[in-house]
């Protein structure tokens, strides 16, 4: 069948199983966009590509599928490239189509000229400059598969204008792709199983590091049956939160730099780590020259180049975490570590005392308050999509994720920004589930353009914007290690609820936890999109913390209630 | 130390900037490289020199393993190797001292490949060392353009019939790489 190159990009799209992308048009992508219009796929129309970046990889994570982002050449594609870097620190599979100039053009800084592939080299999994019709279909095939494959990722697909307007015979079986599968694993050895079970066996203190790694592996199940029979407890990293039941018995909570003292305490005491696709980011150890010193480790990743990167193993198995534990299962024996649970249970001591939940009602609002009641009022149901800062590190504490894909998130990257158009590629991606944005004043403010692509769409997401008046974390971090010296962090911010109303969205500014309670409400019976601008303490502080550097257990711990009011420099 | 690691890779365009952009940013330093075609068509074999302990050298090379258009990577200072430089080095070579010339290049085993009327060009091959002697034993006559290859490196012994893509899983682990 005889196609043109743009028709032949929707061809493939609606063969890979994709119904929406996310976009802007530009010159160089022109004929694919004309295309468009035959095919069934609906195009969300973006107000900046980074956002239609951000909307692909939310998109993706809430479904486990592909997320597509198409841009056009030059400040198209580099507005991508934060998108992509994200989407790469943190293993999503998408798919980037950017348009680029003519092929006779190539080299000669034409209009909207850029080297995409160069600039997109360290923040792709792979990528391709395309520069014929044939080519298309081959280079788009493994595109997906290569996505999705191992270690998932971001790929581009950079396709010049004249291929997309040359015509030419359509191919999609000769353009299956083969090249990706030459990356196998090689099987589970039964010396690997053996190894396994003893180590297992001769410990006495046993903790399973839970990564983001068991939602990509869909590992779930037997993660927690494996837990189950050994008696192991198990710390998730900020990317596992909803990988294993926040609920579940076993499961301790988040570990490293805000994760809860005592889970970080049991860490640090551990005779063996299980590190289930987790990776040792320096976020969740610590300094490494003191980290979980009298632990062995089994570190089971998809990425042989993550094991023994950064911490040394006892046993690196390379491998796809389901299908491992699948072959370790019925191998193991039930176990039981009755003391070292019991031991945990100890180090917990007087946290329950510190929690901020038990706080009397002062009229104040604490960033706390509103994760606690937001989790409350939805019954743990929603996918709170956030930002990057402190609201980010209290939604990570305070909203008990029970189910995988119900925490989205910027993890490695940090990327503030994220959590708007993030949020608005999840609803495609679960239109059925009640979706929330938590953000702060500073990261709302950077993509809030995405409002109107929320509207455009007749999307329901709320959206929390937490509102202290700084750009949170890196005061928190000024508090601490610059002497107060508050540089570029007090910041200022529109009415946010005036704001609201200019896109067409109801909005409502709240200052004390009965309001924001009747806000939360308010906002999840309207029927539309709904702003909260939630009025808290200016200079409140994310308790636990390790000081960046320090050793994983010299944390500085939340502060007793009777002193919770003064700052964090009174309580060290 | 310096470690030599070969990668078989597609010979495609902008291959070769996907290999040293990854080396460059997982922060090793590359001394040498060395690019050509390999034995099967449409692949190139690259030879690297890169500065680094052991670890970091197998760190590299899983690193540029999950490269799509890498076919496979041996870390040749783990087993016995033939390792070779290439050089060309013109040397002044006036008449009163070219007969001296020519026999320095011929203490090293260099050949003749070009003759001048005041210079010529030696050819020479051999280890790093030998190279940068013969340099300098040159240099008093005056040497006036000196080029030289990175590395070629190949293990000795018989060639493995099947060369696995990866290494079995266990070889990751630091304690088994060590052995």
């Amino acid at each position: 069948m005889q196609l043109t190159g743009a028709q032949i990009i929707w061809e493939c799209l609606v063969r890979e199983g994709v119904d929406t992308v996310f976009g802007y048009p530009g010159g160089a992508i022109l004929p694919a966009y004309d295309a468009l219009l035959d095919y069934p796929v609906h195009h969300v129309l973006v107000r900046h590509e980074q956002g239609a970046a951000h909307m692909a990889d939310g998109y993706a994570r809430a479904s486990g599928r592909v997320g597509v982002v198409i841009a056009t050449s030059g400040p198209g594609a580099t507005n991508l490239v934060t998108g992509l870097a994200n989407a790469m620190m943190d293993s999503i599979p998408m798919v980037a189509i950017t348009g680029q100039v003519g092929s006779r053009l190539l080299g000669t800084d034409a209009f909207q000229e850029v080297d995409v592939t160069g600039v997109t080299l360290p923040v792709t999994k792979h990528n391709y400059l395309v520069t014929c019709a044939e080519d298309i279909a081959p280079a788009l095939r493994e595109a997906f598969a290569l996505a999705k494959h191992g270690r998932p990722g971001p790929v581009l697909v950079d396709i010049t204008k004249d291929a997309q307007q040359t015509k030419v015979e359509f191919d999609w079986d000769g353009a299956e792709p083969t090249r990706h599968l030459r990356r196998g694993h090689p099987p589970i050895g039964e010396s690997q199983l053996a190894r396994a079970l003893e180590l297992l066996h001769e410990s006495k203190r046993p903790l399973i590091l839970a990564g983001h790694g068991i939602e990509l592996s869909g590992a779930k199940a037997r993660v927690l049956a494996f837990a189950e029979q050994m008696q192991i407890p198990m710390a998730t990293t900020l990317l596992g939160i909803g990988a294993v039941p926040a609920r579940h018995p076993l499961n301790l909570g988040m570990m490293g730099m805000h994760g809860e003292a005592w889970v970080n305490q049991a860490i640090q005491e551990a005779d063996l780590l299980l590190a289930f696709g987790m990776r040792f980011d320096d976020r969740v150890t610590g300094t490494l020259a003191t980290y979980a010193q009298h632990a062995k480790k089994i570190h089971v990743d998809i990425d042989p180049a993550e094991l023994g990167k950064n911490v040394p193993v006892e046993l690196g198995v390379a491998a796809d975490l389901n299908t491992f534990l699948g072959a370790l299962l019925p191998r193991g024996e039930a176990q039981n570590h009755g003391q070292w649970l019991e031991h945990i249970r100890e180090l917990k001591g007087d946290a329950a005392v510190r929690d901020i939940q038990t706080l009397p009602d002062e009229g104040r609002l604490f960033a706390a308050h509103v994760i606690h009641e937001l989790w409350r009022l939805t019954e743990g149901g929603a996918i709170v999509v956030t930002d990057v800062g402190q609201h980010q590190m209290w939604e990570a504490q305070y909203y008990h994720h029970d189910e995988p894909r119900s925490l989205i998130t910027s993890g490695g990257l940090g990327t503030m920004g994220f959590a708007l158009p993030a949020a608005i590629g999840a609803k495609f991606a679960r239109p059925g589930k009640e979706v929330w944005v938590v953000a702060g004043d500073g990261g709302f403010q950077m993509t809030m353009a995405e409002l109107m692509t929320l509207v455009q769409e007749g999307l329901k997401v709320n959206i929390a914007v937490i509102n202290n008046g700084y750009l949170g974390m890196v005061r928190q971090w000024q508090e601490f290690f610059y002497e107060r010296r508050y540089s570029a962090t007090p910041l200022l911010s529109p009415d946010f609820v005036k704001l609201a109303a200019a896109f067409g969205i109801e909005g409502r500014s709240v200052s004390t936890r009965a309001e924001a309670v009747e806000a939360i409400q308010a906002a999840r019976s309207s029927t539309g999109p709904f702003l909260i601008d939630f009025r808290v303490e200016q200079e409140d502080t994310v308790f636990p913390m390790v000081p960046a550097g320090a050793a994983l257990d010299a944390m500085i711990r939340r502060p007793m209630p009777s002193v919770l009011a003064e700052t964090g420099a009174d309580v060290s | 130390m310096p470690h030599f690691l070969v990668a078989t890779t597609d010979d495609e365009p902008g291959v070769l900037n996907r290999v040293t952009s990854l080396v460059r940013r997982r922060a090793f330093n590359i001394h040498s490289l060395t690019v050509g075609p390999a034995e099967t068509s449409g692949t190139s074999r690259m030879t690297m020199v890169v500065e680094s302990d052991e670890a970091g050298a197998l760190r590299v090379a899983s690193h540029l393993e999950k490269l799509l258009n890498v076919l496979k990577v041996e870390v040749l200072s783990e087993r016995p190797s033939v390792v070779r430089y290439l050089a060309l080095l013109r040397v002044s070579a006036p008449v009163a001292t070219r007969g001296q010339v020519l026999l320095v290049g011929n203490a090293f085993r260099a050949q003749v490949v070009d003759v001048a009327e005041d210079s010529v060009v030696l050819e020479c091959s051999g280890s790093a060392e030998k190279i940068a002697a013969l340099a300098e034993a040159l240099r008093p006559y005056g040497l006036l353009e000196l080029s030289r290859t990175g590395a070629l490196a190949m293990a000795r012994g018989t060639l493995p019939s099947v060369v696995p893509l990866r290494r079995a899983a266990t070889e990751f682990s630091p304690l088994a790489m060590s052995v």
